[in-house]
């Protein structure tokens, strides 16, 4: 998934992937170029007493090293730019694929995961790309290098390469067999620490009124040494794993010089040639190290890969149609033909045999306990989520054959978690009508019961509000929500129980003041408090996803058992009455 | 990028977990926080400091090496001339050879050096110099391999008291504190900071070290070979480290810049994602991407720039260092032509020359990471130095079960100085009692409970249980006559047993079930796959509200209090399960004083006294009778919950 998702975002770029590859070479070839000079010049100038021939061959080894810089820093440059921009390219990618997801594919992968895919994951891709193109792909290029270098000054000497590189590459990949999956268990052990903490925080109330603190502690402590323990057999097997390269490093060394000076006896090899061999070798031998550290990285960006990709490719189960069709007037009028909804290999479905038809001016109340497919219900209108079954018509055109924009222009919706977007009072309701004016502002905020309150803020219109807007109560963000849709005078209004954190009195006022406002709109709302459905047009009660009563308040209560055992479960029989 | 930091394998994962973490916060006080870090390594005192002495002693040994690989090259190297010399010849006679021949530097050069004319290589003398330098080399990565396994020890048992500190910090805490303070940001203080820590202390402490010494070491041997060539690599030194520190502080703050940057998109992205249907309904699809475009770009050019400019470090100390290079390669080649100087002394200085950049390079880089590290020791130590709740009564009175009389006497009670909240409350509890408190949010009904169960302290005036006045109890001896169901059912990872056994101190097998089947909740436990194994977490969606709040009043029924709190109980799962959760908290009243909260009017008309609340002060009570005929505030709190049924 990695090479794929690479080579897919990698493909603009393929020019400047091409001049890294090249300013790689270039960088390698002065790198070996080096040592070779430093022979030249032990064995030319040092041994013949060349003093001239020194300064020559000094002046060609400071033009070669500032080759090296120049290169390094276009390399750095060209990855750099690379790297960034295909991950600015990943996540604008994710970010769209996601805006058109449907809240089925949202709900599937769930904001938080989404959030760490298009942030943490396109890091690591980024990350592991940026050192990919800087030094993994410079590795075996140096390492080729080196070697064809080490042979050419001396084969016979280079016969040591074909004993310590398998040794060296054994001993790392053992290693490290080691410590990938003790890095694993450890993150596992991390997760666990963090999630008794917030625990531990979430329920400190119940904890100390249970008295339980120490058996809290106890079960940190177990959490805590667990970790102790495993991040210790990391770190002591990297403990092992340096001192012991650097030896086999320094081993090397000193082999060279023996059979170099073997050599040297033998056949007459040059003594500046064991010195520059010596860098080769250790050119050699630091590149497979890098090469291996390096891989270490591959795995996470790997899997990051893998998440990032699940998102790219997850289709939306919700497609918009290429010919949008438009009713001739807009009326807010809505109908649910036998629709069914299901998730797929369910065996269950969520919703079905749903049929009912919500019309302009009317409030149509929906009812049940929980897991009865209210809210299930309500997303299928905006086309959050698709049915499976059936279908639903606004203004007697299947919302399937609209345009989605066009859907959602007429709808004011209130979601069940009311939901601020970070910016100010004023912001909020603009997103309702962004041409509001204050006066139009207020009178909306009065509407929704939330004049009182901003009112008394400093600012007022201009108060600050946090993102999902945590500075306000769960009341006034309610009220905050419900003027945010009356500010869009929409024809269809859907308040997925909205009032329940409004007490019993404000619920009250605000419901009247918005069937006034919106007296010619299609009134959609979900309660859990009888109280808020009694004067409904129309009651319509689920129970396990089919509707077994549809009417009036009273009707319902003559008609309906689930209906009566709602209300009866929330007020005394004779209130009910 | 350095092959040897042990260190990098922070718990954070990955070698190179430290380019995705923050950059390092600003430390408000280095010195102190530094000196309390290490005061809390005391225990490691012996530990340490015999980790100090190996490093010590294997940096100075090691150091040796190249010295030592150098005399190698130097016996080869002669015994290769010698072998070119004619034999018969003595030392003296092929110098005046040669400089009758015109070669003065070479004449110069053997003049200082130990040929023998005729004779070749001596490989017994070689093999001897090269035994020591394995000696050397075997001895010092030894010590290293012991004292970073050493070090790893310290690390981890250092880090495992600090996290055993803050946890009892927890406890000893208020739970005002925890009212106030962020969650997230506690979390992270007591995790990510304390791995932060140990990352530091497992690479700083000793690569610190390691790299001083070595520079030190090294120094010391370049000068020993030639102080000449020794004062070329000194230029090194202020040029190297002018240019990374300037580097390095340009790209400090466009790593900075990067954060920021990923902190406003990481946000966005957030809030475009809980808010996505709003997004779509309300038709800001296409801002949304625009947004996000806008924030991706900045972020992507901070990136690059951070990126681009960190790298130029390296290759910026390599021309430097190559330029070193160059520079003892013709003064040393200058030297050893004119024989000055060994062939031998020259190519272990090479290699001096080239251990000494390293350790400096990473001696910056260390830098960093120990100020981040003393940061997040900061930011551990506020944390550790919270101020922590009243301290137990010094002689506190014991009691065994409680009746359960409770009395509030004239308490006055307020969250802050500038908002008063409870003012003379009085307040008698018969044992065996229900009080329901009803009113408005903010009444103060919570605030009521907190100050029972000694999570704040009043203000002034008392609280009494049995006519014993609760500060004269120790907390957890008062906690112990009260069991507690909560709006927030609170289940932990663990065992549906443990979960309702967390109510007693000893729970057995059969009292978890008996509370469970007491709790109506002992079917449900019956037809999961593991029955009373299974496992729950708090986030499990496996379990209806209705379900854990029946669990947590199994755990109130395993507590067996004297005294019940219900604060709004049923509040948070639906009316028709509300029914079978009444039901349960019914049977569990029973017998006990009991304490309930709640919004629904219809769940607390049995209740012996019924408390109105409003704005911190009892303003009615009564029997629920009572209070509706006189018409008062809780007849209109009533008339309102239920208005429209009444007008049906």
């Amino acid at each position: 998934m990695l090479v794929k998702l690479l080579k897919e975002f990698l493909h603009p770029y393929r020019y400047q992937v091409s001049a890294i590859s090249i300013l790689l070479l270039i960088q390698s070839i002065a790198n070996l170029y080096l040592p070779n000079l430093n022979a030249d010049l032990i064995n030319n100038g040092v041994a013949k007493g060349d003093i001239s021939y020194i300064w020559k061959i000094g002046f060609v080894m400071l033009a070669s090293s500032a080759l090296v810089m120049g290169a390094s820093i276009m390399l750095a440059y060209l990855s750099a730019k690379v790297s960034m921009s295909l991950g600015a390219n990943l996540r604008a990618s994710v970010f769209s694929a996601v805006e058109s997801f449907s809240t089925r594919e949202l709900n599937k992968f769930g904001a938080p995961s989404l959030i760490t895919r298009n942030t943490n994951d396109v890091q690591q891709v980024q990350m592991v790309l940026f050192m990919g193109l800087t030094m993994m792909l410079g590795a075996p290029i140096t390492g080729i290098g080196a070697s064809i270098m080490a042979v050419k000054t001396n084969a016979k000497l280079s016969l040591l390469l074909i004993v310590v590189i398998p040794i060296m590459s054994t001993l790392i990949w053992v290693l490290l067999r080691r410590i990938v999956p003790l890095f694993r268990i450890m993150q596992i052990k991390i997760d666990r620490i963090n999630l008794v903490l917030r625990e531990q925080l979430s329920g400190i109330r119940v904890i100390r009124a249970f008295v339980k603190t120490n058996f809290e502690e106890r079960r940190f402590a177990e959490a805590s040494e667990d970790l102790m323990i495993t991040t210790l057999s990391v770190t002591r097997t990297f403990a092992v794993m340096f001192p012991l390269l650097m030896l086999i490093l320094n081993l090397t060394s000193v082999a060279v010089i023996w059979f170099g000076g073997k050599l040297i006896n033998s056949s007459g090899m040059q003594i500046g040639n064991l010195i520059a061999f010596l860098a080769y070798i250790m050119q050699i031998l630091s590149s497979v190290m890098m090469a291996v550290m390096m891989s270490l990285m591959i795995p996470r960006a790997a899997a990051s890969a893998d998440r990032i990709q699940e998102v790219l490719m997850a289709p939306s189960s919700v497609v918009e149609t290429q010919s949008p069709q438009s009713p001739a007037t807009r009326t807010g009028k809505i109908e649910f033909r036998n629709v069914e909804f299901r998730y797929p290999g369910a065996e269950q479905p969520v919703l079905s045999g749903i049929n009912f038809t919500a019309l302009p001016g009317q409030f149509t109340a929906i009812v049940g306990s929980t897991g009865s497919g209210k809210s299930t219900l309500i997303n299928l209108i905006p086309r959050f989520i698709d049915p499976t079954l059936g279908e639903i018509l606004i203004d007697d055109i299947n919302i399937r054959d609209q345009g989605l924009e066009s859907v959602w222009e007429n709808i004011g919706l209130v979601p069940q978690r009311a939901f601020l977007f970070g910016g100010t009072v004023a912001s909020n309701i603009r997103y309702g009508d962004q041409n509001a004016s204050e006066d139009e502002m207020w009178e909306v905020l009065k509407t929704a019961q939330a004049k009182d309150f901003v009112e008394e803020l400093s600012e007022k219109l201009q108060a600050p509000v946090a993102q999902g807007g945590t500075n306000f109560s769960g009341g006034q963000r309610q009220r905050l929500a419900i003027a945010r849709a009356i500010a869009k005078r929409p024809l269809i209004y859907i308040l997925d129980d909205s009032f329940s954190a409004l007490d019993f009195a404000t619920d009250a006022n605000l419901r009247a003041a918005l069937e006034e406002s919106a007296k010619n709109s299609t009134l959609i709302v979900v309660a859990q408090r009888v109280s808020t459905i009694l004067n409904a047009d129309q009651i319509i009660v689920l129970d396990q996803g089919a509707i077994v009563g549809k009417g009036k308040h009273r009707e319902l209560m003559n008609s309906c058992l689930t209906y009566r055992e709602i209300v009866l479960s929330q007020l005394s029989p004779e209130e009910a009455a | 990028m350095s092959t040897t930091r042990p260190g990098q394998a922070g718990p954070r994962g990955g070698p190179m977990a430290g380019m995705f973490s923050p950059p390092p916060a600003k430390v408000k006080d280095f010195k102190t926080s530094l000196n309390r870090l290490l005061r809390e390594l005391g225990p490691e005192r012996k530990t340490l400091s015999l980790v100090l002495s190996l490093i010590t002693i294997s940096v100075v040994i090691g150091s040796f090496g190249p010295k030592i690989l150098g005399r190698a090259t130097n016996a080869i190297f002669y015994g290769f001339l010698g072998r070119h010399l004619p034999g018969n010849l003595t030392k003296a006679q092929a110098i005046a050879d040669l400089r009758a021949k015109g070669q003065d530097n070479l004449a110069d050069m053997l003049n200082k050096s130990s040929v023998v004319p005729g004779a070749g290589i001596d490989f017994s003398h070689v093999a001897k110099i090269l035994l020591l330098a394995i000696g050397v080399y075997v001895i010092a990565s030894f010590l290293m391999w012991i004292q970073a396994y050493l070090m790893a020890g310290v690390t981890q048992r250092s880090v495992f008291r600090l996290r055993r500190l803050a946890e009892e910090k927890i406890g000893r805490l208020p739970l005002s504190y925890f009212d106030t303070q962020s969650r997230g940001d506690l979390l992270s203080r007591v995790t990510n900071d304390i791995d932060n820590i140990a990352n530091s202390l497992q690479q700083g402490l000793s690569q610190i070290l390691n790299s001083l010494l070595t520079i030190i070491s090294v120094l010391v041997m370049m000068v020993w070979i030639s102080w000449e060539l020794a004062l070329v690599s000194l230029i090194a030194i202020p040029i190297s480290i002018f240019l990374s520190v300037r580097i390095a502080k340009r790209s400090q703050r466009e790593f900075v810049a990067q954060w920021d940057w990923t902190g406003k998109l990481n946000g966005h992205v957030e809030e475009m994602h809980t808010g996505h249907s709003l997004v779509k309904v309300f038709g800001r699809r296409k801002s949304a991407i625009d947004d996000f475009g806008k924030l991706n770009l900045e972020l992507r050019d901070s990136s690059f720039r951070a990126q681009f400019i960190s790298s130029i470090i390296q290759p910026t100390t390599q021309l430097v260092s190559n330029l070193i290079y160059v520079g003892i390669a013709v003064l040393g080649g200058y030297r050893v032509a004119t024989g000055s100087m060994s062939l031998g002394d020259v190519q272990a200085f090479i290699q001096y020359s080239r251990q000494f950049a390293m350790p400096l390079a990473q001696i910056a880089g260390l830098m960093n990471s120990v100020q981040s590290g003393v940061a997040s020791a900061e930011r551990l130590f506020e944390f550790l130095d919270a101020a922590e709740q009243e301290p137990e009564a010094t002689d506190p009175v014991s009691i065994g079960r409680a009746v359960g009389e409770v009395r509030f006497e004239n308490v006055f009670f307020s969250y802050s100085a500038e908002r008063p909240l409870i003012e003379g409350l009085n307040l008698t509890v018969e044992p065996g009692e229900t009080i329901a408190i009803v009113g408005p949010t903010g009444a103060g009904k919570t605030t009521l409970v907190n100050l029972i169960m000694r999570f704040y302290e009043v203000n002034s005036g008392s609280i009494t249980l049995d006519g014993i006045d609760i500060r004269s109890l120790s907390r957890d001896d008062l906690r112990r006559q009260f069991g507690m169901v909560l709006q927030d059912t609170w289940l932990f990872d663990g065992t549906m047993r443990e979960n309702i056994g967390f109510g007693s101190q000893n729970p057995t097998l059969e009292s978890v079930e008996a509370a469970a089947k007491a709790a109506n909740i002992d079917h449900f436990m019956r037809s999961l796959a593991d029955g009373y194994e299974s496992v729950v977490s708090d986030d499990n969606s496996t379990v209806s509200n209705g379900e854990r709040q029946l669990i947590t009043i199994a755990r109130a029924f395993m507590a067996d209090p004297a005294i019940l709190i219900l604060d709004e109980a049923t509040s948070s799962v639906d009316t028709r399960t509300e029914v079978i959760v009444q039901l349960a908290m019914k049977k569990l009243r029973v017998g006990r004083t009991s304490f309930v909260i709640a919004h629904r009017l219809s769940t607390i008309r049995d209740a012996d006294t019924i408390l109105v609340m409003d704005k911190g002060k009892i303003i009615e009570h009564g029997r629920h009778e009572e209070l509706m005929a006189s018409k008062g505030f809780y007849f209109e709190l009533y008339a309102t919950q239920f208005a429209a049924a009444l007008d049906s």
